[in-house]
């Protein structure tokens, strides 16, 4: 019963109208990545993100952390306009990804979704092998002409996601028979196989268990050499492990961004503090 | 009469029952020092109680109904007077015959001679005193039942564990009734069939290409050869489902891609459920649309184009019956497409797929086993349809691949040979039974055939 008040009063809060809130600290960088300017939301009437504004470095890993339901999700599939397959999802303000705005109607959004990866909470290989999970989206690109480069293909990518040793005598086997942590990085293996220049993680640990976090965490640190990854997150330690920036959402705010150091030892909004003091709600 | 009220009371008898119980259950617990001592609710016990009463009391009921005509029968026989028990055994089950129908009321095919009166008079009364026993046995049984039942109810009665049996087996009966009808079809049907094979050799039937199961009744009949070669009514169910199918899938598939991946809820909400009006209207109206609207143009479109089309074709059949099987394979794949999770698509999406890249290598994949079902289930269909082909597509038995020509099929046969008055031991009834049990094995292998590939490509992807 008392959820559901609290469930009730939650969703007055989004939807009552309001301004949204000034957001706390530099959401510019020297060298962006990707740009974004007053990005609003929208699922049918519910505004679920208001007005956010953040710069996206080059190589860096930016962490977005914030409560349930805050609206992490929601942006970052705006990133590579994942939202399109929502049909009830309304997005406008600008995103630029490298000097173009990928909300104009020009832009096509199957090339640019194999510049922008994407991984996802639950591991979802496809139901089709190891090998094939990998070649799949690098042969309908046409990046492969031959079967020498498909294998080279994924060969690399699955080293990068070092994942190769596990399984390269079972390539053939299915991807959804492998572990759970495996199957996380055969997904990252599959994103970075179209070479993106952007990797987006929705909360890729939260089905794992300690060590194979701590081997994607690993991974993403690697990664970070080459391609600019926006992780959310629910760990405060992964966070600050991870990531060079943080950015901190609240109700469809982003309420404060800034290095993960300053977010986390000197926060400079009260939510920011309340929540990674673990004092929130 | 005595016996919609015989069931009342005993339906009343098994409420009273579970009350009993419940409240013996509630009482027993309270001593016992609370609900928690007891091993299961009340209610369990109440049902317990209510069953106990209920089903002995009722199998004892279905007992005498079984075997009431027997046992009243067999005492009246006994009583007949010597003269009559001494009549040939044919003679006799006649008679026996005779004085039922007297003593229900019916038509009496013989005379009636005053012994079969008394015999009839008998027989009522031997009736009536079988139904009092057992009216007033049946519910000794069941008050016995609430009796045995109700002093049995301790705490440490498992009585829930006892209402999960009776449910599970109520379950298996359910589940096994499916399983005996189609023995009980398959071996009536295997029986009728090895009688045919006595008259024609399994050989002609199954490998003769000429059918014409008109016999000849007397000697001078002109046109009765009674030739009964299944190929041509096989090859024409075949050409006519392979038409069918034709349509159906691509279109079937197809629309159900579009329902589930491009139409939005709008067009999905109005759309789906017109398709599936197709499988709603009646066969006939089907028929009659194939043979007035879809004949006529083919044989017009043919004489253009200078085709020889006869008026009723396997290809208006075909057609026809391909639309009428859309449904079954759209509805169905749309279902298994949709239920594909939402994570696969995300997946496919977010590499850059576009939809038909993501609906050809990833969704239908995935879905396959489902769509063959779709498909197979629609297949069947097809090879059971019936009214469309005896409309639109005729009854002679071509052996042809021209889907231009008339072509029969084999329910139409089953059925033009069974119509009508027939004596149940010539070969052209029988026949209609040995072409059943072919039809069966197809259709059969086909399953297990599907079923096989199915599996297979299970293995290989999940
Ligand atoms: N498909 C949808 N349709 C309607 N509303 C949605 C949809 N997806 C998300 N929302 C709403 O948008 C808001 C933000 O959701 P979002 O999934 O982005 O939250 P999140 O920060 O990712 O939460 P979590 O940490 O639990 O994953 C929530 O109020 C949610 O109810
Ligand atoms: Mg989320």
């Amino acid at each position: 019963m008392q959820d559901v008040l609290k469930k009730k009063s939650m969703e007055k809060r989004i939807l009552a109208p309001r301004d949204s809130r000034e957001t706390i600290g530099n959401i510019n960088v020297p060298n962006p990545r990707m740009v974004c300017r007053n990005v609003n939301v929208y699922y049918d009437d519910k505004q679920a993100i208001r007005n956010v504004s953040i710069d996206i470095g080059s190589n860096e890993v930016l962490a977005m952390i914030g409560p349930s339901g805050c609206g992490k999700s929601t942006f970052l599939r705006c990133l590579n306009r994942m939202n399109d397959t929502i049909e009830s999802c309304r997005v406008n303000g600008q995103i630029f990804f490298d000097g173009s705005n990928i909300y104009d109607p020009s832009v096509d959004v199957v090339p640019l979704r194999a510049q922008i990866g994407m991984v996802f909470q639950k591991p979802n290989p496809f139901p089709k092998s190891i090998y094939e999970n990998v070649s799949w989206a690098p042969i309908i690109h046409g990046l492969v002409e031959t079967k020498a480069d498909a294998d080279e293909i994924v060969e690399t990518s699955l080293h990068k996601a070092g994942l190769w040793d596990e399984v390269k005598d079972r390539l053939g086997q299915p991807g959804t028979g492998l572990s759970g942590g495996q199957q996380q990085r055969l997904c990252i293996a599959r994103a970075i196989a179209v070479s993106p220049e952007v990797i987006l993680m929705d909360e890729p640990c939260s089905a794992l268990d300690p060590i194979a976090t701590a081997k994607i965490e690993d991974l993403i640190d690697e990664l970070r050499e080459q391609y600019t990854i926006v992780i959310v997150t629910h760990s405060m330690q992964q966070a600050s492990r991870v990531s060079q920036r943080t950015a901190f959402f609240h109700l469809g705010d982003l309420i404060e961004v800034g290095s993960t150091g300053t977010v986390f030892t000197k926060p400079s909004h009260q939510l920011t503090e309340d929540y990674i003091t673990g004092r929130y709600g | 009469m005595i016996v919609p009220v015989l069931l009342l009371i005993l339906l009343a008898l098994s409420v009273a029952g579970f009350f009993l119980g419940r409240k013996k259950a509630s009482a027993v617990a309270k001593s016992a020092g609370g609900r928690h001592k007891l091993h299961s609710r009340p209610n369990y016990y109440g049902i317990v109680t209510g069953l106990w009463c209920c089903l002995p009391a009722f199998f004892l009921f279905l007992l005498w109904l079984i075997f009431e005509q027997r046992i009243v029968t067999s005492l009246v026989i006994a009583d007949l007077p010597p003269t009559l028990q001494q009549l040939p055994r044919e003679r006799l089950v006649l008679i026996v015959q005779d004085i039922r129908n007297l003593a229900t009321g019916n038509i009496v095919s013989g005379e009636i001679t005053p012994e079969m009166r008394d015999a009839a008079a008998h027989f009522l009364e031997l009736q009536d005193i079988g139904t009092m026993i057992t009216s007033v046995l049946v519910l000794v049984v069941a008050l016995a039942g609430i009796l045995f039942f109700y002093r049995r109810i301790t705490p440490e009665l498992r009585a829930r564990n006892q209402v999960e049996i009776v449910i599970k087996s109520l379950l298996i009966v359910c589940s096994t009734i499916a399983i005996f009808t189609t023995v009980g079809i398959v071996l009536s049907v295997l029986y009728e069939a090895i009688r045919f094979f006595r008259h024609v050799p399994v050989t002609d039937f199954l490998f003769g290409l000429e059918w014409s199961p008109q016999m000849a009744i007397r000697e001078e009949q002109v046109g009765s050869s009674g030739a009964f070669g299944a190929v041509p009514v096989f090859a024409g169910t075949l050409l006519i489902s392979a038409i069918a199918m034709m349509v159906a899938v691509p279109v079937g598939l197809l629309s159900a891609i579009f329902l589930s991946e491009y139409a939005d809820k709008k067009i999905r909400a109005v759309v789906k459920p017109l398709l599936e009006i197709l499988a709603g209207v009646p066969t006939v109206v089907y028929g009659f649309f194939a043979a007035l609207v879809v004949a006529p143009s083919i044989r017009a479109v043919g004489s253009q184009i200078g085709l020889d089309v006869s008026s009723e074709s396997a290809l208006a059949a075909g057609l026809v019956m391909g639309i009428m099987i859309i449904p079954f394979v759209s509805s169905l794949s749309d279902d298994v497409i949709n239920a594909v999770p939402q994570s696969l698509r995300d997946g496919a999406y977010s590499v850059g797929a576009t939809r038909s890249e993501t609906v050809k290598h990833v969704l239908i994949p995935a879905a396959l086993p489902g769509i063959v079902g779709g498909i197979l289930l629609a297949v069947s269909r097809a090879i059971g349809e019936t009214m469309i082909v005896v409309m639109a597509a005729g009854l002679s038995a071509n052996l042809t691949a021209n889907p231009l020509q008339a072509v029969t099929t084999v329910t139409v046969q089953i059925v033009t040979l069974l119509v009508g008055d027939q004596e149940f031991d010539s070969p052209k009834t029988l026949a209609a039974f040995a072409l059943g049990l072919v039809l069966f094995i197809g259709t059969l292998l086909l399953n297990i055939i599907a079923l096989t590939v199915v599996r297979k490509y299970r293995e290989r992807y999940e």
